[in-house]
């Protein structure tokens, strides 16, 4: 039963793919959606087993690589973590898989779009249940793939290949920390078994490594590593930039994958990781740094960008912001409880922004929207669900997570957590500030939409299988935090085993419960002033924002903040230009088409050319040169015979040298 | 058994290869001047194959006899073609005929 539930949605994916046109594209449809409607059933009793019993499954399944040296097998690790992965890829790919049924429906392409879909979800089990590294980097690249093909669903469009090309680029210098950190794992221990590396992983913080010399110790490289891989996956600060670029891809993609799946694989990681990263504060606090760095910058960024898919994927940036440092602060169930709870209330925004698209000729620009609240009161309120639940409204789904987090951080004894809880309440403000912003502009607001956008493109609200997955998802942003707190961030609660590993001395969790009652309310009230602010500026004094933003401080600050800190520009400017520059100027034409290219194919073909053309010159047609040749060999033997090698050893060399004496001119 | 046949054969090989420039006006004799070579050749290896007690020399030479039968069948079987397009037999200038 377990490895079905991996399989199922591959199964799915290879009946679309292949027979997607002999079945009809509602076959297609039905069949995907239905495989993973069922993989969610056997996810469920997974869950109940796992989480319930509090067991963990190891389940070897087939042999990979025997080499004796290193010995790997596909095979599924099953704990509490891994079962509440289960649960949220599966039940946001089911429900995102509906949705798309609605969304779609009138692309010609639907069968390749749902056989990617359920590739995906196979890739993110495969990554989420990986007993070992490399399988887990198998289901880590696979997730990358499918990303590459959705974003790029569209491909007549321009944009959508760029962006899904950046992706597939920026992630890849994520991928090598991986790799790296894979490596130094398998020199040091030997294995590459996710058990067996946590079982020997003390040893890690013993011994070095030297690096062009620096001495750091193999635990704190191997976490930097990690680090580094979680950077790219999860769109931390430095490597971000593919994930707004990303929103080219139909709105459901970047609900399922840019939202509330596939970014969180980096988390994932760290959190799979817990008792290596644990072994080194220095890891841990850079960490918490990038966390609490893309924290605040998303949540600056999403302030004044004019794209709703835009604003989302932002929020998203800075979310996964606040779960990294939840990670960094060692504060590993937060991170989980966190990222479970996104996945929910993003996907609900995500698939109500699609939504909105969808009604307005897609049009996604908030300027061009506005005033949709009376046109789409179902997809109006499902949005308003979403944001006050990322914004962190009380006894919301968000609240429960991110207010936790933020007082976990306050009490924790890092360094770093001063600096993270600062960061993180802040940010709590800007969070606030652009969900409602995003509200007022889409819906509040006077309609700025022309008139063949609403009216006679047929504006209509959700119906369908598009209503039926947005409400399973409000009614989770609502309820689900609070359902599920007890069970899993509860005080002293079983759920996790042994999955999640913090060392005692570094959870502050537990304090929090002793903190005063002001500074747990303070992101609250931050919350609270940022979407009330954002309310405030745009409906009543609009005069005021309007003067700021084109004063000469407020102008500039505009600018920096819509222009995402102006880190792209930067970005290329400095490292992507001169790589590329290397890359043609010294890889390709000096070493490639230089070096290698003579030495190699082009410098060995015209090598064989020559001497074939002189080898045939032998050949003259007239008969004494053959006997002339024929005499000499007969000699050449007759003196072997008779005077032995080492006599015509020296003639042979005497005559080698002679020969290249000859000029080349006289030859032909 | 000695080393002794060792300059005969060689001399009969050369002769072989003398009839190459000697006579190159008449291919037959050029034809008869390689089999001379090749049964010289043939005529070394049974020798060596005796002096060195090793089969192998007897061996070859069967082959060599084999593809010198052949070898001399199309040598005159050219000779026929070679006469008929010229009208004469002097080989002096049949790298003409390389394309």
């Amino acid at each position: 039963m377990e490895p079905l539930v991996v399989l199922l949605p591959l199964f799915g994916s290879v009946l679309a793919l292949l027979g997607g046109s002999r079945l009809g594209a509602s076959a297609a449809v039905r069949i995907t959606t239905g495989l993973v409607g069922f993989s969610l059933l056997l996810a469920l009793i997974i869950f109940f087993r796992v989480a319930g019993d509090h067991t963990v499954l190891l389940i070897p399944l087939f042999s990979w690589w025997d080499l004796s040296l290193l010995r790997l097998s596909w095979g599924l690790l099953l704990d509490p973590l891994t079962a509440l992965m289960l649960l949220v890829v599966l039940s946001i790919s089911l429900l995102v898989h509906l949705y798309s049924a609605g969304y779609m429906a009138a692309d010609p392409h639907r069968p390749r779009f749902f056989a990617y879909l359920s590739l995906f979800t196979f890739f993110m089990l495969v990554l989420v249940t990986a007993p070992n590294l490399p399988q887990l980097f198998v289901g880590w690249e696979g997730v990358g793939v499918c990303s590459y093909l959705l974003i790029s669903f569209w491909f007549t469009r321009r944009q959508a290949g760029k962006s899904a090309l950046k992706a597939m680029v920026v992630n890849r210098v994520g991928d090598l920390g991986l790799i790296a950190a894979m490596a130094l794992l398998y020199r040091e221990l030997g294995t590459l078994d996710l058990p067996t590396i946590f079982a020997l992983a003390p040893s890690l913080s013993q011994s070095r490594l030297l690096f062009f010399g620096w001495s750091v110790s193999l635990a704190t490289a191997v976490g930097l590593f990690m680090l580094l891989a979680a950077v790219g996956k999860s769109a931390q600060l430095g490597l971000h930039s593919w994930l707004p670029d990303a929103m080219e891809g139909p709105t459901p993609v970047s609900a399922l994958i840019h939202a509330a799946t596939m970014v969180t694989a980096g988390i994932f990681l760290l959190m799979r990781c817990s008792p290596l990263l644990e072994l080194s504060s220095l890891a841990l606090g850079a960490i918490a740094l990038v966390g609490a760095l893309t924290a605040l910058f998303g949540a600056t960024t999403g302030l004044f960008q004019n794209d709703l898919k835009r604003v989302v994927a932002y929020s998203t940036c800075s979310q996964l912001g606040y779960m990294a440092f939840a990670c960094g602060l060692s504060a590993y169930t937060l991170g989980a409880f966190h990222l479970y709870n996104h996945a929910f209330f993003k996907a609900l925004l995500f698939l109500g922004s699609g939504a909105v698209i969808h009604a307005c000729a897609d049009e996604q620009d908030m300027r061009r929207l506005g005033g949709l609240g009376r046109l789409l009161p179902f997809t109006y309120s499902a949005m308003l669900v979403g944001s006050l639940s990322l914004a962190g409204f009380p006894f919301l789904t968000g609240f429960y997570s991110k207010d936790l987090i933020l007082e976990a951080a306050l009490a924790s004894p890092s360094p770093l957590a001063p600096f993270a809880y600062g960061l993180g309440v802040v940010s709590a403000f800007f969070t606030a500030f652009y969900s409602f912003r995003l509200l007022h502009l889409t819906f509040l607001s006077q309609p700025r939409a022309p008139r063949s956008t609403l009216i006679e493109a047929g504006s209509h609200e959700a119906v369908g299988p598009m209503l039926l997955a947005l409400l399973p998802l409000a009614v989770a942003s609502i309820f689900l935090g609070y359902l599920s707190r007890d069970l899993l961030v509860g005080a002293g609660t079983p759920f996790w085993g042994g999955s999640l590993v913090p060392l005692p001395g570094h959870l502050g969790q537990n304090w929090s419960e002793f903190l005063p009652l002001p500074m747990k309310l303070l992101p609250l009230f931050f919350s609270l002033v940022g979407g009330l602010s954002a309310l405030a500026f745009h409906q009543l004094f609009y005069g005021l924002l309007l003067q700021f933003q084109l004063g000469q401080s407020g102008r500039s600050l505009f600018v920096l903040l819509n222009g995402r800190w102006l880190v792209d520009p930067i970005q290329n400017r400095l490292v992507v230009l001169p790589v590329l520059r290397f890359g043609y100027r010294v890889a390709f034409q000096s070493l490639d088409r230089g070096v290698i290219e003579l030495l190699g194919p082009t410098g060995l073909a015209r090598a064989f050319g020559c001497l074939s053309v002189a080898a045939a010159r032998l050949q003259s047609g007239l008969v004494y040169h053959y006997v002339f040749l024929l005499v000499a060999g007969l000699t050449l033997v007759v003196g072997l015979v008779y005077f032995g090698t080492g006599y015509y050893l020296r003639w042979t060399f005497l005559l080698l040298a002679l020969a290249s004496t000859v000029p080349q001119s006289h030859v032909r | 058994m000695s080393f002794d046949f060792f300059p005969a054969l060689l001399l009969l090989f050369f002769l072989g290869t003398s009839s190459l420039f000697l006579f190159r006006n008449n291919i037959i004799v050029v034809l008869m001047g390689i089999e001379l070579m090749l049964l010289a050749v043939n005529l070394l290896l049974v020798s060596f194959s005796m002096l060195l007690d090793d089969l192998q020399g007897q061996l070859f030479a069967l082959f060599i006899l084999t593809v010198a039968a052949a070898e001399s069948a199309i040598g005159l079987a050219i000779l026929v073609v070679y006469y008929r397009l010229r009208g004469i037999i002097a080989i002096d200038y049949i790298s003409s005929l390389k394309g």
